[in-house]
């Protein structure tokens, strides 16, 4: 079988495949000098021919974003004459950046939701080819007090329920998570529990940076989050939000995975601090819990080892669905490191590109 | 290529020819722009016959992006009327990328 991951760049779309997951071969930069910071990989059959369809989400400083697919594993590439995702006339408002690309349940194929900068959920019924804006949350009156993170105000995380349709929780930086029980007609704020350190009231209603949440399909009330400051666990699908990043050398960090098929296990790459963002110790180490949160191991066998001084982003570390599980990380100054043992040991695949923004890996089927 | 007499010649640069069919360059019937012939009536003229073209050079809201420079002749139309700026037979726009970027 044939491991598939896609590496999203500040300058460019990377392809790397692996028959063992040990040697990879890579090709790119696809849309080259385009910022790539949304990818997925659907393997729903959401096709007409049911071959796996590839999304990107890529922009460009100068002509602006644009969305693309490929049905031919990135030989060639698609895009919506008119553009993909287009705000609505009324909303005043133009697409900035596409930060999420998440195809829905597989009972759903051709659903796909996009993320979007400034802070807009999308949806597609076609596979990826046309969207419509969610009105229903681009209206909330939260929106109007919603301020961008550095990264822009993004909707940068979408998390489907994995066994009912009415029920769905998105990320905004930052705003917070925000969660909609009824398909999308109402939503919610859904941050009961997280910190939000940057604000004059600790605990808001909404305004929270949230970094990045995760969850699996065979436990989809568990969520593991990794906020602007702390590290959270829900086990009630974002309803409430428990700080478990004690035993961690840092809770601050953007990134966060969830093991695809164990329950409890989740990973993160802790950075010192908020005015510190490098790893502790200049040692770079992803860290593992087993536990839902109660401890935490650093996984380091492979990796720098000092003089590290490396960062991750929200979306450059990722699982693949295989069994055992590979985990995945790219690094801002270049580097992608894998791991075939669930983060036992780890092996650089790719190095000198151009920041990593976005991983995501799947074995073909 | 020389302007027909008649025509806005529009010209693009390398990274967006191929959304102007491979050419460096269009024209543009002055007749094809309504009775009063301006950046705006070419751009929308644009978003009908080459919706690729004209979407890297306005956002959706029809707004130049930030990052796009209009030139008439030597003119940044930033300088002049912005999208109101007036058209004549004859003339040249060309589209370029502002300097920004790492």
């Amino acid at each position: 079988m044939t491991t598939f991951l896609m590496i999203g760049t500040r300058k460019g779309l990377f392809l790397a495949r692996s028959d063992d997951r040990e040697s990879w071969s890579l090709d790119g930069p696809h849309f080259p000098m385009n910022s790539v910071y949304a990818t997925a990989i659907d393997q729903r059959s959401a096709t007409p021919d049911g071959s796996v369809r590839l999304l990107a989400g890529a922009d460009s400083e100068h002509w602006g974003p644009s969305v693309f697919r490929s049905d031919d594993l990135g030989a060639s590439w698609q895009e919506t004459e008119g553009g993909a995702i287009r705000f609505p006339a009324e909303t005043g408002a133009a697409l900035v950046r596409t930060w999420q690309l998440r195809p829905a349940g597989a009972d759903q194929p051709g659903l796909v939701w996009a993320g979007v900068e400034p802070g807009a959920l999308f949806r597609s019924e076609d596979g990826g080819e046309t969207f419509s804006l969610v009105e229903s949350l681009w209206d909330h009156p939260h929106r109007e007090r919603w301020m961008p993170g550095g990264g822009g105000l993004c909707l940068h995380t979408i998390m489907p329920h994995a066994t009912d349709p009415d029920r769905m929780l998105v990320g905004v930086s930052a705003a917070g998570v925000y969660r909609t029980d009824d398909a999308g007609k109402s939503w919610e704020a859904s941050n009961t529990g997280i910190d939000a350190w940057h604000a004059p009231d600790p605990r808001p209603e909404f305004g929270q940076c949230v970094h990045k949440f995760a969850g699996q399909a065979d436990r989809p009330d568990q969520l593991f989050l990794q906020n602007h400051g702390g590290v959270y666990r829900s086990d009630d699908f974002g309803a409430t939000w428990t700080a478990i990043g004690e035993d961690l050398p840092a809770d601050f960090g953007f990134p966060v995975a969830a093991h695809p098929h164990r329950a409890a296990t989740a990973y993160v790459y802790p950075l010192v601090k908020d005015a510190h963002r490098m790893p502790p110790d200049d040692r770079c180490r992803i860290y593992r819990t087993t536990d839902a949160g109660e401890s935490w191991q650093p996984l380091s066998d492979g990796l720098p080892d000092e003089h590290a001084y490396v960062s991750v982003l929200r979306d450059a570390l990722c699982t693949d669905d295989c069994d055992p599980a590979g985990v995945y990380f790219g690094t801002r100054s270049g580097e992608v490191f894998a791991s075939a043992d669930e983060g036992a040991s780890w092996t650089s695949i790719a190095r000198h590109l151009p920041d990593v923004l976005v991983v995501r890996a799947a074995e073909l089927r | 290529m020389t302007p027909g007499p008649g025509a806005v010649h529009l010209r693009v640069p390398a990274s967006l020819r191929t959304y102007a069919g491979g050419s460096p360059a269009l024209e543009v019937d002055l007749g094809e722009l309504g009775e009063k012939p301006t950046i705006r009536a070419l751009l929308d003229h644009l978003a009908t016959t080459r919706p690729d073209l004209e979407r890297r050079i306005r956002d959706e809201q029809g707004r130049l992006r930030r990052h796009v420079n209009l030139f008439l002749g030597n003119d940044n139309v930033r300088d002049l009327s912005e999208q109101d700026t007036p058209l004549a037979a004859g003339v040249e726009v060309a589209v370029m990328p502002a300097v920004s970027g790492g």
